[in-house]
């Protein structure tokens, strides 16, 4: 299509550029600009509103010396980690056993993904009463015998974050079923029929032939869970709001109490330029990745 | 461009047909097979765990406060009661108004209907442009975007404050509907370019030789062509936005905020007496629109999440 050149390169698919420009502006002032804007301010004293006062590293030196930052890294980073290697194991798994055959295939699919319908709110508030320690699950149990049952995960200090792990857990893992199911299922059917003639067992040829083949199904799937991580914020609202105390706040959560609720926008905005960091330090060695085979696929 | 195979499920399944016929060894007895029962019971345990807050929700909504307090979340309501439903939607307290969650029900419709629309509608005709009309520097653009789908939104947040309150539209349903559309952009304009892309070009081509130009092409041929991919955009969004709750606080103004925002702030108040089971019909009504699309629209839903990680 391309090959049809014509004389004047300007008005060459002028329409196309016309009906382009929404994208452009917005690559352009939102994607390129905004990202700009909140990184050179970041530099900034800006409290209530931005100011053009540039003061260097200040910001980023008053945020890493506030315990509420800290934490919220630390907690980013437990839940995350916990979160991915849970994501995949629980994901792959449902999604090998999914793919045996089973009966009722539709019908298992549709609960163990229908979570994902589900704001971060609804999942959020749904836990928080589940988790109650007073009347959820701890008090029924104990309420049916078992004493010494404990599961106050959510008023404890230490572990807390690890509620917003279950919570999270409930509502993620079904897309990363989904997106690992369609990735064994686009295996050639005879890889299953070479390890079945060599007598390796079903869970060996999963292990190492079937995901070893689905590289690409799984870093997209790292990528997309990752990317998610970095934003978590609604459930942290809804569930804990950050408690108790400052015990689950996350780096979103910080970045949205001191650009709206404090007004101390340098603050949020270094906070936020940390977040971009993150994400590019995730992104960058995947997208090196795609380009390159890319590269050599043409 | 390989759209991941869920899309070409049907010939899968027969591939796996065909694999099962092999033989191989002594066929075991299907339904007395150890390991089937373990499978089976691991899916159900699974299948439990996923569908307790759902039944937890339910129950408890229907149950009175004292029965609350005194029994355990998993028993079923002594008598069913539908009153909580009705007081959740009608006059369920958010802070300072007691009007219910029908409000926020009504500003999230107001919120998601033209947000589908215009998201849909530009980032459709961005990926027939991308797809069969690209320009210099198009394919820069396009990356750029799907970059942009990976930024937090907290770096792009105040600048965005800043340009909807310029605008003028700040604290209104606009400001939320302009920041939808620009987000929902990058996901709906891979799905579409990567849709339109997998259309045999000479069909375009034909057309072309005939005297139709771009937007004839595309309103002629390729929109009655893309019913199941409009439907899979049109799902998608419908959840995305309907579930969206850091807009919804920011851009729509306390007067629009949408059905999360007011389930939030009426489950999270520190006023009064906490009411559970009214929070849980809240919650369930929350969760109901994009639960009922779920159900619905089955198929289409799973594509949408399949598209999320097309390779472009």
């Amino acid at each position: 299509m391309q090959a049809a050149k014509r004389p004047n390169p300007l008005f060459k698919n002028l329409q196309a550029k016309i009906a382009a420009i929404p994208m452009i502006a917005v690559t352009l002032i939102v994607f390129l600009g905004c990202s700009i804007w909140t990184v050179v301010y970041s530099f900034t004293k800006s409290r209530a509103l931005p100011l053009e006062e540039f003061v260097g590293f200040y910001q980023y030196e008053r945020l890493f010396k506030t315990s509420r930052w800290l934490i919220s890294l630390e907690n980013i980073a437990i839940y995350g980690i916990f979160s991915l290697i849970l994501t995949f194991v629980i994901g792959f798994t449902l999604a090998a056993l999914i793919d045996q055959k089973i009966r009722f295939e539709n019908t298992f699919r549709t609960i163990i993904l229908y979570p994902f319908a589900l704001s971060f709110i609804v999942t959020g508030v749904v836990w928080q009463w589940i988790l109650d320690p007073t009347l959820g699950i701890q008090h029924s149990m104990q309420a049916l015998g078992w004493e010494s049952f404990q599961l106050d995960l959510i008023a404890d200090r230490d572990l807390v974050i690890f509620a917003l792990l279950i919570a999270g857990l409930w509502q993620g893992t079904g897309f990363a079923m989904v997106l690992m199911l369609a990735g064994i299922r686009g295996i050639d059917g005879e890889i299953w029929k070479a390890s079945r003639i060599d007598g390796i067992p079903t869970w060996k040829t999963y292990l190492f032939v079937v995901i070893p083949m689905m590289r690409g199904v799984m870093v997209t799937t790292l990528v997309i869970i990752a990317a998610g991580i970095v934003k978590l914020y609604d459930l942290v609202v809804a569930m804990t709001n950050g408690g108790p105390g400052i015990a689950s706040e996350v780096p979103a959560k910080y970045v949205y109490d001191f650009m709206f609720a404090r007004a101390n926008l340098g603050q949020g905005l270094a906070a936020s330029t940390i977040m971009l960091t993150t994400v590019l330090i995730i992104l960058i060695p995947w997208i090196y990745l795609e380009y390159g085979n890319k590269k050599q696929k043409s | 461009m390989s759209v991941l195979a869920y899309e070409s499920t049907p010939e899968k399944a027969t591939a796996k047909k065909a694999r099962s016929v092999e033989p191989s060894g002594s066929r075991p007895t299907r339904y007395l097979d150890p390991g089937r029962i373990i499978l089976y019971s691991v899916l159900f345990v699974a299948a439990v765990y996923y569908l307790l807050p759902l039944y937890v929700m339910v129950m408890t909504s229907m149950k009175g406060l004292p029965e609350i307090r005194m029994g355990n979340i998993f028993s079923p309501p002594m008598e069913i009661t539908f009153q909580h439903w009705v007081k959740a939607w009608d006059s369920a307290c958010t802070g300072l108004y007691c009007e219910g969650l029908k409000v926020g029900f009504w500003n999230s419709v107001k919120i998601t209907v033209p947000s589908v629309i215009m998201s849909i509608a530009i980032a459709s005709v961005n990926g027939y442009a991308l797809s069969h009309w690209r320009f210099k520097g198009s394919e820069v653009f396009f990356t750029i975007l799907i970059f942009g789908s990976f930024i937090p939104y907290q770096v792009m947040l105040y600048p965005l404050v800043i340009i909807t309150r310029e605008l003028g539209i700040f604290g209104s349903l606009s400001a939320v509907v302009f920041v939808h559309t620009i987000f929902g952009m990058p996901i709906l304009t891979l799905l579409f370019r990567n849709y339109f892309a997998s259309l045999p070009p000479e069909l375009l081509s034909a057309a072309r030789v005939d005297g139709a130009g771009f937007w004839g092409i595309f309103f002629k041929i390729l929109i009655p062509m893309s019913v199941p991919i409009f439907m899979v955009a049109v799902i998608m969004q419908i959840t995305g936005i309907w579930n969206d709750f850091l807009f919804g606080t920011i851009f729509a103004g306390i007067k629009n905020f949408p059905m999360t925002v007011q389930l939030n702030n009426i489950v999270n108040t520190t006023q009064g007496v906490k009411e559970y089971n009214v929070n849980m019909a809240s919650t369930i009504l929350t969760g109901a629109v994009p639960l009922c699309i779920y159900v619905l629209s089955g198929k289409y839903f799973v594509r949408g999440i399949a598209a999320g990680a097309v390779k472009g």
